[in-house]
């Protein structure tokens, strides 16, 4: 079936974005990481959505969309913040928020 | 023994003992404002319970009911325990009601001039009261708790007034411990009374002695030895006999009132007021003995090394009342001789520690005997009194000693047998004993050649301390002939012991009166051998036999109990404090610390590096996300 | 009024107080204790009043109210008193004015406002109100639980220099305590449902029968809970900490009401509901409660912190009075109550007379005193009374407890009652000893002027005026001269004696003491059909211990 090719596609991509996250240390890398997870997600929400005939994926699909698009723009704000102070985007170098 | 409820004059008798409570109450609460007539209002309140309480006797003596029973309130009932506050006037209760009030009036009226100077004589007198009140309470209540209440209210004023001169570590030490060594003899009567409660439902006096004979003998036994450890606190006989002397740090009248002529001699009283019970026991009874012999020779011998006048006539009142312990422990024919021998030692010993405290004003407070000598001469009127108050003590024929020290030394020797005979000997030596230590005592405060220190003048006391001991030493020298003869003590207490019977006598009493008297003679010249004809040193001389050395210490009782109780004591709670700071709280602690410490050690896992927190989701979610498929795959 | 309400009113009056002491401007710092001390006293009257509705013969509960508060789970807003009770908010109401007017000029530490302290004060109040009038276990265990709130705050916020320590120690092991007792009330819950209908009120509780297995489970929580409060050794650590830190009010408070809950707990709730676990673990409660006599009483000798002393001495307390408790009988259980009263009247002045000390030397340390008695007579006589009534003189309102318990607890546990009778020793040794150093001596410690014009006579008690027999006056034997060692010639302590407020504050507890100690009767009138009661539940005779040789009537 052509739902697999599309489920493949989603956990390649989402494993992309997984292995980018744990592996970059540049910010803005790693914030594309985190939205390429986001919308590998949201090719298997519509994916199902379309396989099972209702709209409810679609509609959570929208909505992941809308939190992305929140969250770049709290998440930007925040690594330019951090890019003022430390003169980096590395996120290892923001490492002051542990024990 | 029937008992009727009061009538008449009686049913006031509650006034005894309100009246003194009332005065103590006023003269403490009320101030400074009651400084200037303070002395005066709390002598009048003894005075005239005195007299309320002779009316009451006379009444007693004049109606055929002999005992007669005041009910006042109910103080505890609950449950099966019914404690009435009610008061047992009969004659053996009367008896001591005057001897309290009336040697204790005396005695407020000496501590007028004795503590003229004093700032806090208001309070002294409040405190005085306060005993008289207790003590009236002790004799009068008609069970075994209003007797506790009495018993450790006595002990309560004796605090006080060792604690008189508070600012002296002596004194303060003085009085908790003889608060402390009483508490321990309290425990005896407490427990005493539990079992009477346990075994019989009461604690009145005509129920426990109504129902005591059905019991069986081993308790009877164990109600009579804890009644005993009461009375061995209170009256200063061994074991608990090392407080007494300390309680010297008093002031004198205290000394004379408490602790020689009253609260001292209320063991006595409990064991006479429990005759009942000890009639079952001979156990006990035999205990009683001992402990009487064994205290009388510890006092005597302890009274002869003393340099301290006072601490003479304490010990010598702990021997004293060892006689009096071996006379009720003698059992019927003992209990008339030993309070007798209660009643003329009041008398005496009363007077000779007012005689003491007028010889301490003289000579500004000084009690070494070592420093007195040729007092007679400045103090007439105390060197008489004094003089048969010792005459007195030491039996000389015709005082009252003589005549209920005998009854006492004879009552022993009717006992017969082998203890009969060893009892009558401690007697006997216990009697030549005293008449060494009192002589000596005399000789080096009266005769001889002054050895006074460079500052004093002594001078007489004034009147209102000479007047009473005046009184008292009348009453030395008659109470004995009156009570023996003229008004037999033994008769008037029938009611209360049973009538007194002529024992068979196993030495015929005018011998014994030969033997005693020859004994004291030998006394009184051994204590002129050894003190009165050589010049007395200033300073006891250290270089002396172990023997010496021994009734120096007062035979270790001291010792004894501070190495047996005192400092194990001490460690103990050091031990116990350790425990509980490190042990106990160190465990809670311990358990806080652990908490702490492993959660700031959990806390290092996290590092601040966002990815190995990436890290850490992912794999929390592939566990999810395997968990889930393992169940639904599985 | 209707007897129903008067319970009702002495919980929301003191509440609504506290809310309203809170609400006050800050500025005006005198109103806040003005209005505190006249709520207390509302209080008061209402527990007299109640004490006057109170019939002593009638039903076991009376003045009760009841609404529904939680119906899904069988919760009631259910308020009556037994005289176990009544007399217990008796004591509340005595001692909330008493230690208000304690406080009245204390100095918070850094920047707090006192205005909180007697919102707390009154908050606590109603809470102590609460858990003794609450006749549903679930109510009851919410105000256990609420009490510990104003009670962390008071100590936490107006203590000592460790109060942070002793607060927070204070509450995690109350709270430990709780949560154990709240299981059990959930499991108490599940029993009855089990047996019918789900609910928390404790006649229908009492009722139950319940399985030995379960008895022994709800009974350990329980005990647990109120052996914490009490407390009883070893669960004892908390309180010396948080005696000794809080403030003086607080202490008297916690000392003389709050643990008493742990007692009261005992009787109303482990006694009436698991009779036959209460039976089966006597023993070793007894074991426990002796053993704290003795235990704490020699730790108390052990003490040179005087606020530490008092806290230790009654965790001693707490040992008779569970004693009396768990000897089951109503002489010893009555004795008990009377018990839990009067020591939170004579321990309550004990504490009081201590901060007043305290607040005059600036230092808890016994041994930074000395000699007192002279220069402040009325300090050192309601010191006196004090320590007297914790030694249970006779005479004094504890005697008629201790002697009580001991008396009642003889026939059925004569073992336990003769170590216990012990102690009675050892109390005299503690009270004595703190007597004797901070009371006795030549003057001595931080209370002593040091200033260049010591000496002139007026307060100098050892200055040896002329003729005064104090400095070596009338019979200072040879044998004592040596021991009379530092010469107290100039050493002259300056201290004030009790202030008119101060006297205000001691004179209705040494009252109190006297009169109970003498007439007791009312208060035993009041408690024993309650206990009577309590003991016909855990199977003992409530008549009391009559002996079988029992002769014609008593007395």
């Amino acid at each position: 079936m052509t739902l697999t090719y599309y489920l493949v596609l989603a956990a390649i991509l989402f494993t992309i974005g997984a292995v980018g996250v744990l592996v970059r240390r540049n910010a803005i890398v790693v914030f594309m990481c985190v939205e390429l997870m986001l919308n590998s997600v949201n090719l298997t929400l519509v994916t199902f959505a379309r396989a099972t005939g209702t709209v409810d994926g679609q509609i959570m699909a929208f909505f992941v969309m809308v939190v992305a698009a929140a969250e770049v723009v709290v998440g930007l704000a925040i690594i330019m913040s951090i890019y003022r102070t430390r003169r980096s985007a590395s996120v290892d170098d923001a490492n002051l928020l542990k024990y | 023994m029937d008992t009727v409820a009061a009538e008449g004059l009686l049913s006031s008798a509650w006034l005894v003992v309100a009246l003194p409570l009332a005065g103590a109450a006023v003269l403490l609460l009320g101030g400074r404002r009651t400084d200037r007539w303070g002395h005066l209002l709390g002598t009048a309140t003894v005075v005239v319970a005195f007299v309320v309480g002779l009316l009451c006797t006379v009444q007693l003596a004049g109606s055929d009911q002999r005992s007669v029973d005041v009910d006042l309130f109910t103080f505890v009932s609950a449950g099966s325990l019914d404690v009435q506050a009610g008061l047992l006037v009969d004659p053996l209760s009367a008896t001591f009601v005057l001897l309290i009030t009336g040697v204790g009036a005396l005695i407020h009226v000496y501590s007028i001039g004795y503590m003229a100077h004093d700032p806090r004589r208001r309070r002294f007198f409040a405190y005085l009261n306060l005993f008289v009140a207790a003590m009236l309470l002790l004799v009068l209540g008609d069970n075994y708790v209003a007797l506790y209440v009495g018993w450790e209210g006595v002990g309560l004023a004796s605090y006080l007034l060792i604690a008189f001169w508070h600012e002296r570590p002596a004194a303060a030490t003085a009085a908790k411990k003889a608060f402390i060594m009483n508490r321990v003899g309290d425990v005896g009567l407490a427990l005493a009374i539990f079992v009477m409660f346990a075994q019989l439902g009461t604690v009145s006096y005509e129920g426990v002695f109504g129902g005591v004979g059905a019991l069986a003998g081993g308790t009877v036994t164990a109600i009579g030895l804890l009644l005993l450890l009461g009375a061995c606190g209170k009256s200063g006989q061994f074991p608990l006999q090392a407080w007494l002397p300390d309680a010297m740090e008093g002031p004198t009248p205290v000394s004379a009132l408490i602790h020689a002529a009253t609260m001292v001699t209320a063991g006595v009283y409990l064991i006479a007021r429990s005759a009942p019970i000890y009639d079952l026991t001979p156990t006990a009874r035999t205990v009683v003995l001992a402990v009487g012999a064994v205290t009388l020779l510890i006092g005597a011998i302890a009274g002869c090394a003393y340099d301290d006048i006072k601490k003479v006539l304490a010990y010598s009142t702990v021997s004293q009342i060892g006689y009096m312990f071996l006379a009720v422990g003698l059992g019927p024919v003992g209990y008339a001789a030993g309070i007798a021998h209660l009643l003329t030692h009041g008398f005496f010993k009363a007077g000779l520690f007012l005689g003491a405290g007028s010889v301490m004003h003289a000579m500004d407070d000084q009690v070494d005997m070592r420093r007195f000598g040729g007092l007679a001469r400045e103090l007439p009127v105390t060197f008489v009194t004094f003089g048969l108050g010792y005459l007195a003590l030491i039996g000389f024929p015709f005082l009252s000693g003589y005549w209920t020290k005998d009854a006492i030394i004879e009552a022993a020797l009717d006992r017969g047998g082998t203890s009969g005979w060893l009892l009558g000997a401690v007697a006997v030596v216990g009697a030549g004993l005293t008449a060494f230590y009192m002589t000596r005592l005399m000789l080096m405060t009266f005769l001889g050649r002054p050895r006074w220190t460079d500052d004093v003048h002594p001078h007489e006391s004034p009147s209102v301390m000479t007047a009473p001991m005046v009184v008292l030493s009348i009453g030395s020298v008659a109470a004995g002939f009156l009570l023996v003869n003229l008004f037999p003590l033994d008769e008037w207490l029938a009611p209360v012991f049973g009538a007194p019977e002529e024992a068979a006598h196993v030495v015929a009493p005018a011998v014994v009166g030969i033997v005693v008297t020859a004994v004291m003679l030998v006394g009184v010249l051994a204590a002129w051998l050894f003190v009165g004809r050589r010049e007395i040193p200033v300073v006891a001389p250290s270089r002396v036999s172990p023997v010496t050395r021994a009734a120096r210490k007062a035979l270790y009782a001291d010792t004894v109990n501070e190495s047996l109780f005192m400092r194990p004591g001490q460690w103990l709670t050091r031990a116990l404090v350790w425990v509980d700071n490190r042990g106990v709280d160190g465990a809670v602690n311990g358990l806080a610390a652990t908490l702490g410490g492993s959660s700031s050690r959990l806390g290092r896992a996290q590092t601040g590096f966002v990815r190995s927190y990436a890290l850490g989701m992912l794999g929390g979610a592939v566990l999810v996300a395997g968990a889930l498929l393992a169940v639904t795959a599985g | 009024m209707s007897g129903s309400l008067l319970l009702l009113a002495m919980l929301v009056v003191p509440a609504v107080g506290a809310a309203g002491v809170a609400a006050l401007p800050r500025a005006n710092a005198a109103l806040a204790r003005q209005v505190t001390l006249g709520v207390s006293l509302v209080v008061l009257l209402l527990a007299v009043l109640a004490t006057v509705a109170f019939d002593p013969g009638g039903e076991r509960f009376q003045l009760t109210t009841s609404t529904p508060w939680i119906p899904g789970f069988g919760v009631d807003f259910a308020l009556g008193v037994d005289g176990i009770a009544l007399v217990m908010l008796l004591l509340v109401g005595v001692l909330v004015p008493v230690v208000v007017l304690a406080s009245w000029r204390d100095v918070p530490p850094g920047r707090r406002s006192m205005r909180a302290f007697w919102a707390w004060l009154l908050l606590l109040e109603a809470c102590m109100v609460g858990v003794f009038a609450a006749t549903d276990v679930f109510l009851f265990y919410v105000f256990f639980e609420a009490m510990l709130v104003p009670m962390y705050f008071i100590v936490g916020s107006f203590g000592g220099p460790r109060r942070q320590y002793a607060a927070v120690k204070f509450f995690l092991y109350s709270l430990v305590g709780g949560l154990i007792m709240l299981a059990a009330v959930i499991g108490l819950y599940v029993v009855s449902e089990s047996a019918g209908e789900g609910t928390f009120a404790f006649e229908a509780l009492r009722d139950l029968d319940i399985d030995p297995g379960v008895q022994r489970l709800l009974f350990l929580g329980f005990f647990i809970a109120f052996a914490i409060k009490a407390p009883l050794v070893p669960f004892h650590t908390w309180l010396p900490d948080a005696g000794a830190e809080a403030p003086i009010g607080g202490s008297v408070l916690l000392v003389g009401v709050l643990d008493k809950v742990g007692t009261f707990g005992f009787l109303r709730y482990c006694l009436p509901l698991f009779p036959d676990a209460s039976r089966e673990f006597a023993p070793y409660v007894l074991a426990l409660a002796v053993a704290g006599v003795l235990y704490a009483a020699l730790l108390a000798m052990g003490q040179s912190d005087m606020k530490r002393l008092v806290s230790y001495t009654s965790i001693a307390h707490f040992g008779f009075i569970a004693l009396g408790v768990f000897a089951f009988t109503t002489e010893a259980g009555t004795g008990a109550v009377l018990y839990m009263v009067n020591h939170g009247i004579a321990t309550g002045l004990l504490f009081l007379v201590v901060g007043m000390l305290i607040a005059r030397g600036g230092s808890r340390l016994v041994g930074d005193y000395g000699g007192v008695a002279s220069a402040a007579p009325k300090l050192a006589g309601v010191f006196l009374v004090a320590g007297l009534a914790s030694l249970a003189l006779p005479g004094t309102n504890s005697f008629v407890s201790e002697f009580l318990v001991l008396i009642g607890s003889f026939p059925t546990r004569p073992v336990y009652t003769v170590l216990a009778t012990v102690g009675i020793v050892l109390a005299a040794l503690y009270v004595l000893l703190l007597y004797q150093r901070t009371m006795h001596g030549p003057p001595r410690g931080v209370l002593v002027d040091t200033g260049d014009d010591a000496g002139d006579g007026a307060a100098a008690p050892a200055g040896g005026g002329h003729g005064s027999p104090i400095g070596g006056g009338h019979g200072a034997t040879a044998a004592t001269a040596t021991l009379t060692a530092p010469a107290p010639a100039r050493a002259v302590m300056r201290v004030r004696d009790l202030s008119r407020r101060e006297v205000a504050v001691v004179a209705p507890l040494v009252a109190l003491i006297v009169v109970l100690g003498v007439y007791p009767q009312p208060l035993i009138r009041l408690i024993e059909p309650a206990v009577a009661a309590t003991m016909s539940d855990v199977g003992a005779d409530p008549a009391g211990t009559t002996p079988a040789t029992s002769p014609e009537g008593t007395d």
